[in-house]
């Protein structure tokens, strides 16, 4: 199988569907000419032209709301956002327009569309390009939110979602287009919904997506070598939950730890704890445990951006909690 | 001089006018009554706006609104006692009960709603008029819009994208004034709106928004302009509301004289009268066609009020769509009634996208004469 980078990947996904079908066009800044601002969209104008590789204004609210004007209406468009720090501006033609038309036109409408673009923190781009805010819109029903960690994933998905028929947000990892994997050629789907156990294991569930699974995976190795066998599951769709797929394996473990890039409070993990707890509670063993990014804003400085987010140590400590082992 | 419009022509537009306000009149009386709820905007007053417009496009254009947004199905011939029972919050509403006043939808029109946010829909209306580029179809998109939402951020974006790409989509700012009790005047650096088009170097026009026949021309000009692929067209139509701004609102911030006097520009007694002069109906025409439409809304508000309210089960119904799920019309899947014509979604195969948005040459040309590549 042949080894891609993940923005390879989504390249290849988006051509492909482009291909398939001439409704669909991609939309966004500096993804024509400029080949994107992460090169997702590299060569695509040379293959599909100006009429469906649509180098935007900088106008969010505008391209945003045009586009789903014209899903309104049968095409598929897929809307790149420069990253979903700057899709904030455009919050309400995706939540107050783009998920709601179906539900206010009583079922006469819908709306294919994707949202897509790097979310969670860059390098050192401190508060304002630096957020993980996948929670914001796994908030609103009509929406379906979808975070891919591997680049397998995100050609699966991206291809899911330019076929669903409803309103998709993508979260690609600003830290991820350059990671490699193999990815299989051609029609190859993910559905969405459907979570994916990356890692079989017995004594604990970490449960991850989007560029957290990379420390997951590498806390589990690192766990693995003291003899504790780690489960890692990666939900890879936030909006809808894989329900079965967490308590499947919340059954098997008896052991949670749940990490997310994003702040705690109101945050994803929050919503699995309460599921785990209200549907599998006597299958636990310990408390749920969540590390989440640190309830501040991004900071530039290097010691202070890395003492915020996430990483292996810090979900070794967790695993280390909900296994009542060393100062827990 | 004979007059330009058939007599048919001509009263269409009254009884559609007509229609309007007394669907107006009633839909306040039957607030009063608390049969409808929540908030309900009326547009008494602006009849000639959506009328004028409406007979000046085709049946395929495409229209959207606000939340004022009653007159425009009806005059797009929206059946009367579905819009008012999606008033009354009842199943049998075009939007099933779950829209009501602010979100009527009635695809088969070709009305795409009916929004809440102020300035909301400006950017789907160019969505849709891209659609219709894209495929190569002459269809253009109406939108309406309060003299308010042209100080949003939305009606900026879009105009700007929909000048550069010349979409066929009309812009028709309902310019009564007031956004709720504030004077435009007072929140607008250029409250004259249609002069904002120059911004975009695009064709703006101020209409008399209280004369359905100078209405029509405007929109009909305006049309043909977008089919002819010339892009968008901003037309400022001044006019009146003559109740407050919903029915929550006594409207004690403009002066009774104020009121009074616009009410002498009622669109209704002036369509009227130009009518009669030109010795094409009589009094007793008009009484007849008055009747008809007082019947047809007194038949409406009796289906609302008959009409049961939606079973709890529509609760999980229309925020997802389901794989596979087929597209069906509420009066079908309500009232068993069948209709012809729906939106198709079709793949993309038949589709060849021809037009483009940014010839290369052109555009290597400006980086040329930017310096940007020799
Ligand atoms: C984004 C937003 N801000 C505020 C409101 C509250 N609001 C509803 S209507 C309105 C006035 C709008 O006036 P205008 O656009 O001129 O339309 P008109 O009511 O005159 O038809 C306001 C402030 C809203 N619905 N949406």
């Amino acid at each position: 199988m042949p080894e891609l980078m993940y923005r390879e990947a989504l390249n290849q996904a988006l051509a492909e569907e482009m291909e398939r079908d001439a409704n669909v066009f991609l939309i966004g800044e500096e993804v024509g000419r400029y080949n994107g601002a992460f090169k997702v969209s590299q060569g695509l104008l040379d293959r599909f032209g100006s009429a469906r590789i649509i180098d935007a204004p900088i106008s969010e609210l505008g391209f945003a709301g045009m586009s789903a004007g014209a899903a309104m209406v049968g095409l598929r468009p897929v809307v790149e956002m420069m990253t979903w720090n700057f899709a904030i501006l455009a919050m309400d033609q995706i939540v107050n327009n783009a998920a709601k038309l179906r539900h206010m036109s009583g079922g006469q409408l819908r709306c294919p569309i994707v949202f897509r673009g790097p979310g969670g923190a860059g390098g050192r781009l401190s508060s304002q390009h630096s957020q993980a805010l996948e929670a914001n819109y796994a908030h609103f029903p009509g929406l379906k939110v979808i975070a891919p960690a591997t680049p397998a994933d995100a050609k699966g998905l991206l291809k899911s979602a330019i076929r669903d028929e409803n309103p998709v947000i993508m979260f690609e990892g600003e830290r991820l287009y350059a990671v490699k994997g193999e990815v299989p050629e051609g029609e190859h789907i993910v559905p969405i919904g459907k979570a994916d156990v990356k890692r079989e294991g017995t004594d604990v569930t970490l449960i991850t997506w989007s560029r957290m699974y990379y420390f997951c995976m590498e806390a589990a190795e690192a766990l693995a070598k003291e003899g504790i066998s780690v489960e890692v599951l990666d939900l890879r769709t936030l909006r809808p939950l894989d329900e079965e797929a967490i308590l499947a394996s919340v059954r098997k473990t008896n052991r949670a730890v749940i990490c997310e890039e994003g702040w705690a409070l109101a945050g994803i993990g929050a919503s699995v704890v309460d599921l785990i707890q209200s549907k599998a509670f006597d299958d636990l063993d310990a408390p749920v445990a969540r590390v989440t990014g640190l309830d501040v804003n991004m900071s530039y400085a290097a010691n202070l951006e890395n003492a915020t987010q996430p990483d292996a140590p810090k979900i070794i400590a967790a695993v280390k909690k909900v296994l009542y082992r060393e100062g827990a | 001089m004979a007059s330009a419009y058939s007599k048919e022509q001509l009263l269409t537009m009254y009884r559609k006018m007509y229609l309007l306000r007394r669907f107006e009149e009633r839909a306040g009386q039957q607030y009063g009554l608390g049969k409808i709820a929540g908030f309900c905007h009326l547009y008494i007053g602006q009849e000639a706006v959506a009328v004028g417009a409406n007979e000046a496009i085709r049946p395929d254009d495409y229209m959207l609104s606000a939340y004022r947004d009653h007159g425009q199905p009806l005059a797009r011939g929206s059946d009367a006692g579905m819009v008012m029972a999606e008033l009354f919050g009842r199943g049998t509403g075009y939007s099933k009960g779950k829209g009501g006043s602010m979100h009527i939808f009635d695809i088969e029109h070709n009305f795409y709603g009916g929004y809440g946010i102020v300035g909301g829909q400006i950017p789907l209306a160019a969505g849709m008029a891209f659609a219709s580029r894209y495929r190569n179809e002459d269809r253009v998109t109406v939108c309406f819009f309060g003299d308010a939402a042209a100080n949003q951020g939305a009606f900026h974006e879009t105009l700007n994208m929909a000048a550069k790409w010349k979409l066929p989509v009309i812009y028709i700012c309902e310019n009564n004034r007031y956004g709720m009790g504030t004077a435009i005047a007072r929140t607008s650096a250029v409250p004259e709106i249609h002069k904002r088009a120059s911004a975009y170097g695009i064709r703006g026009e101020a209409v008399d928004g209280m004369d359905v026949l100078k209405m029509y021309e405007a929109v009909k000009d305006a049309a043909a302009y977008c089919r002819a692929g010339n892009g968008p067209v901003l037309l400022e139509a001044n006019t009146y509301r003559f109740r407050g701004h919903s029915m929550a609102d006594p409207a004690n911030y403009r002066t009774k004289q104020e009121v009074e006097d616009e009410r002498k520009n009622d669109p209704l007694p002036k369509l009227r009268a130009y009518i009669v002069a030109q010795k094409l109906a009589k009094d007793a025409d008009f009484e007849a066609i008055e009747e008809a439409e007082k019947a047809v809304v007194d038949a409406a508000v009796k289906f609302a009020d008959e009409s049961p309210e939606p079973s709890l089960d529509e609760l999980w119904r229309d925020t997802i769509v389901e794989p596979g799920e087929q597209d069906v019309r509420p009066r079908e899947r309500v009232l068993g009634v069948k209709v012809t014509q729906w939106p198709s979604y079709p793949s993309g195969q038949e589709l060849k996208v021809t037009w483009d948005l940014e010839p290369r040459e052109q555009a290597e040309q400006a980086d040329r004469k930017a310096g940007l590549i020799r």
